[in-house]
């Protein structure tokens, strides 16, 4: 069976793949899903946790109610910040990041 | 009750300056309402010594300044001549001024005059003399400016602020180091310490002294009285002959009271006194050539203004009051006389283009001629007994007695040049047709004028003095014509009058003509041309590099460059790149965990 070190790993890549994906790419969009992903490592961690830190061979479901939640909260932000993306491509009609800089300084 | 003297005329200042700037009217009658006020404070006050608590101002540790009000003899007599004259002035100026287009500021200016005076005639310590010398100062400059569309009463303006600026920087350090001799600057405490050295001490009071060769205008600094003039009538009076420039004398004799006349029996008091001598003598050379009617009475102000400070200097400050006393008097009748003749000649103010107005104008000239004998110091009138004093006083004196031939010489040119004036002027014919047009002046001009008169024949009289004078000295005999002193003085008297009429009785134009007199020594053209041009030239220089270089360059404009430099920084944080954001986020989460968690 995986150890809880194999889960941290494969969540931190995860993670380390978001972030660059968030850094570097330019499309909204795949900077979007990208941010999805990150929140992705972090639910694998809690859950991760959850199944290792156990008692009595229960797992401890304080972390896996948390993912719960941030399971929630995240498709709250997904159709948020879609609607954004919407109304940002009608106003503006691009989805690239570096066509939006007019609050530069 | 004493405060309202310094109340009074501080309210109707600040309520002419405040509300009444358009009602000139009401403002003119605050004004007179103010000053005929005090004067009746002054009077129930005059005589008695009041002990008035003082207000605790500033208190540095151990050093404390006072507000506080001095009455006594002195204080209270000068009083009298400053709200007395003060009073009259306000009174003629309300019609000398009836027409003018800024009345309003004038009386305000003429009411923060009487508040300043006032202060310091009743100071009780030096601190609060210096702070209503500048503020007679201010007053000076505001007034002589009246006029300051015209720009040389402009430059006058200009000329006296700065001059006195010279005296009294020498005065804050003669202050500041009896300060540190006595270790007090209120006049009750003051006296000199055991073991001081005699130089130390003079010099603190030569610097001391400074201040009352700005302010009385002695030699050097007597350039700006004569300037003065191109304020109006009124305030040449009022400030530039009665009172203000003798604010110097009163000074000095405050402090001869106060820290003892042993003080002064050094060097101290002989420069004082050859000073003042000095400025006698060349000011009456002085007034002798000019044709202003207002300069020649300027220049003979400095003349009676150096005989004061030279019988403070000889130890006779008595004396000098005195004559500060009946001074005052029949001076400002003199300048109010001059100017209802201004008045009445459309402001023509050369005496040559005068003459007859004895016949033209009856009062003034009557009353102008009264003034005219106790200036020339005509036996039984003011002048004669206070010069009389002075003379006595220069010829007892152990070291300096050859003052008394210098002063002598003055009182032969004083009848000399004032007889030029009023033969001129006065008697002859007409000779413009601003003279033809003169007639009489009204009755608000006339009876200040006959007020002073009465005033310039009695006020020398010990049973006028005795109460009135600031200080005053009865002499054993009234009249005594024995001795050398009596009878140089009326010989002198008796010789400048005749002279000046057989020189100047009926001329056309003046048949004497001296370049080095009529040009004041050239010492104003020495000023403008070597000081003003090298000194000042180079000063500004100094003061425009430190202007452009330190202060511009490096304060002001260093600190607006550093500011932009930092905004030039971070401008280029606020990149407008989303990704840039999100990537110096996400190292900044880095940083954090590392830093919170190793």
């Amino acid at each position: 069976m995986a150890s809880l070190h194999d889960y941290l790993l494969v969540s931190g890549l995860l993670f380390a793949i978001g972030l660059a994906g968030v850094v570097l790419r330019r499309n909204i969009i795949v900077m979007f899903m990208c941010l999805e992903l990150m929140l992705s490592a972090a639910n694998l961690t809690l859950v991760a946790f959850s199944r290792f830190n156990g008692m009595n061979g229960l797992p401890d479901y304080n972390g896996q109610m948390l993912v719960f939640f941030v399971i929630t909260v995240a498709a709250a932000e997904v159709s948020v910040g879609l609607a954004i993306i919407v109304a940002l491509y009608r106003a503006r009609q691009t989805i690239h990041t570096d066509d939006l800089n007019s609050l530069k300084g | 009750m004493p405060w309202l003297l310094l109340l009074l005329p501080l309210i109707a200042a600040a309520a002419n300056q405040l509300y009444l700037k358009r009602n000139a009217f009401i403002a003119s009658m605050l004004s007179v309402a103010s000053v005929a006020a005090t004067f009746a404070i002054s009077l129930m006050l005059l005589g008695k010594e009041n002990a008035v608590a003082p207000l605790n101002w500033i208190a540095i540790g151990g050093f404390e300044i006072e507000i506080g009000l001095k009455l006594d003899q002195l204080a209270t007599g000068m009083m009298v001549v400053v709200t007395g004259v003060g009073l009259l002035v306000h009174v003629f100026s309300l019609a000398y001024m009836a027409d003018d287009s800024a009345k309003a500021r004038f009386f305000t200016c003429l009411s923060l005059f009487m508040f300043s005076m006032t202060g310091i005639v009743l100071a009780s310590n030096f601190i609060m003399t210096f702070m209503f010398w500048e503020l007679v100062g201010l007053s000076s400059y505001l007034l002589i400016g009246h006029w300051y569309q015209r720009e040389s009463a402009a430059d006058a303006a200009k000329k006296a602020f700065i001059t006195n600026r010279v005296g009294d920087f020498g005065f804050m350090i003669g202050i500041l180091m009896l300060w540190g001799i006595t270790g007090t600057l209120n006049f009750d405490d003051m006296k000199v310490p055991a073991g001081i050295s005699t130089g130390v001490l003079g010099a603190a009071l030569l610097c001391v002294f400074c201040g009352a060769v700005g302010k009385s205008a002695q030699m050097p600094l007597h350039v700006w009285l004569p300037d003065a003039m191109e304020g109006p009538t009124p305030v040449s009076a009022l400030i530039h002959a009665a009172t203000m420039v003798a604010a110097g004398v009163y000074m000095l004799f405050r402090l001869q009271l106060s820290i003892g006349s042993d003080a002064f029996d050094n060097f101290a008091g002989d420069t004082i006194a050859i000073v003042g001598g000095i400025t006698a003598l060349c000011a009456a050379l002085m007034a002798t050539q000019q044709n202003d009617i207002k300069r020649i009475l300027a220049y003979s102000t400095l003349s009676q203004l150096g005989y004061m400070i030279m019988a403070v200097g000889l130890l006779a400050g008595e004396a000098g009051m005195f004559h500060l006393f009946t001074h005052a008097w029949f001076k400002a009748l003199l300048f109010l006389g001059s100017g209802a003749v201004i008045h009445a000649c459309h402001h023509q103010q050369d005496i040559w283009q005068m003459g007859g107005l004895l016949k033209k104008m009856p009062i003034t000239g009557f009353t102008f001629l009264i003034g005219f004998l106790a200036l020339i110091a005509v036996p039984g009138t003011a002048g004669f007994f206070s010069k009389e004093q002075i003379l006595e006083a220069a010829h007892h004196h152990d070291r300096l007695s050859w003052l008394f031939w210098v002063a002598a010489t003055v009182a032969l040119l004083t009848p000399f040049y004032m007889t030029r004036l009023f033969a001129v002027a006065f008697l002859g014919k007409q000779r413009s047709k601003d003279a033809d047009h003169a007639h009489e002046v009204g009755p608000l001009m006339f009876l200040p004028l006959l007020i002073l008169a009465v005033l310039g024949l009695i006020a020398g009289y010990p049973f006028i003095a005795e109460k009135l004078a600031p200080a005053y000295e009865k002499p054993a005999h009234l009249f005594h014509f024995s001795g050398l002193v009596p009878i140089t003085s009326v010989v002198a008297v008796l010789v400048g009058l005749v002279a000046g009429l057989v020189v100047y009785l009926g001329k056309e134009r003046d048949p004497i003509s001296v370049p080095l007199f009529r040009d004041r020594f050239r010492i104003d053209a020495f000023y403008d041309g070597v000081l003003v041009r090298y000194l000042q030239d180079a000063f500004a220089a100094i003061v425009h590099f430190f202007d452009e270089f330190l202060i511009s360059g490096l304060i002001v404009g260093g600190s607006a460059r550093i500011a932009e430099g930092f905004g030039g920084l971070f401008r280029r944080v606020q990149g407008g790149n989303l990704q840039g954001y999100a990537f110096a986020f996400g190292i900044g989460v880095i940083l954090v965990i590392y830093f919170t968690a190793f």
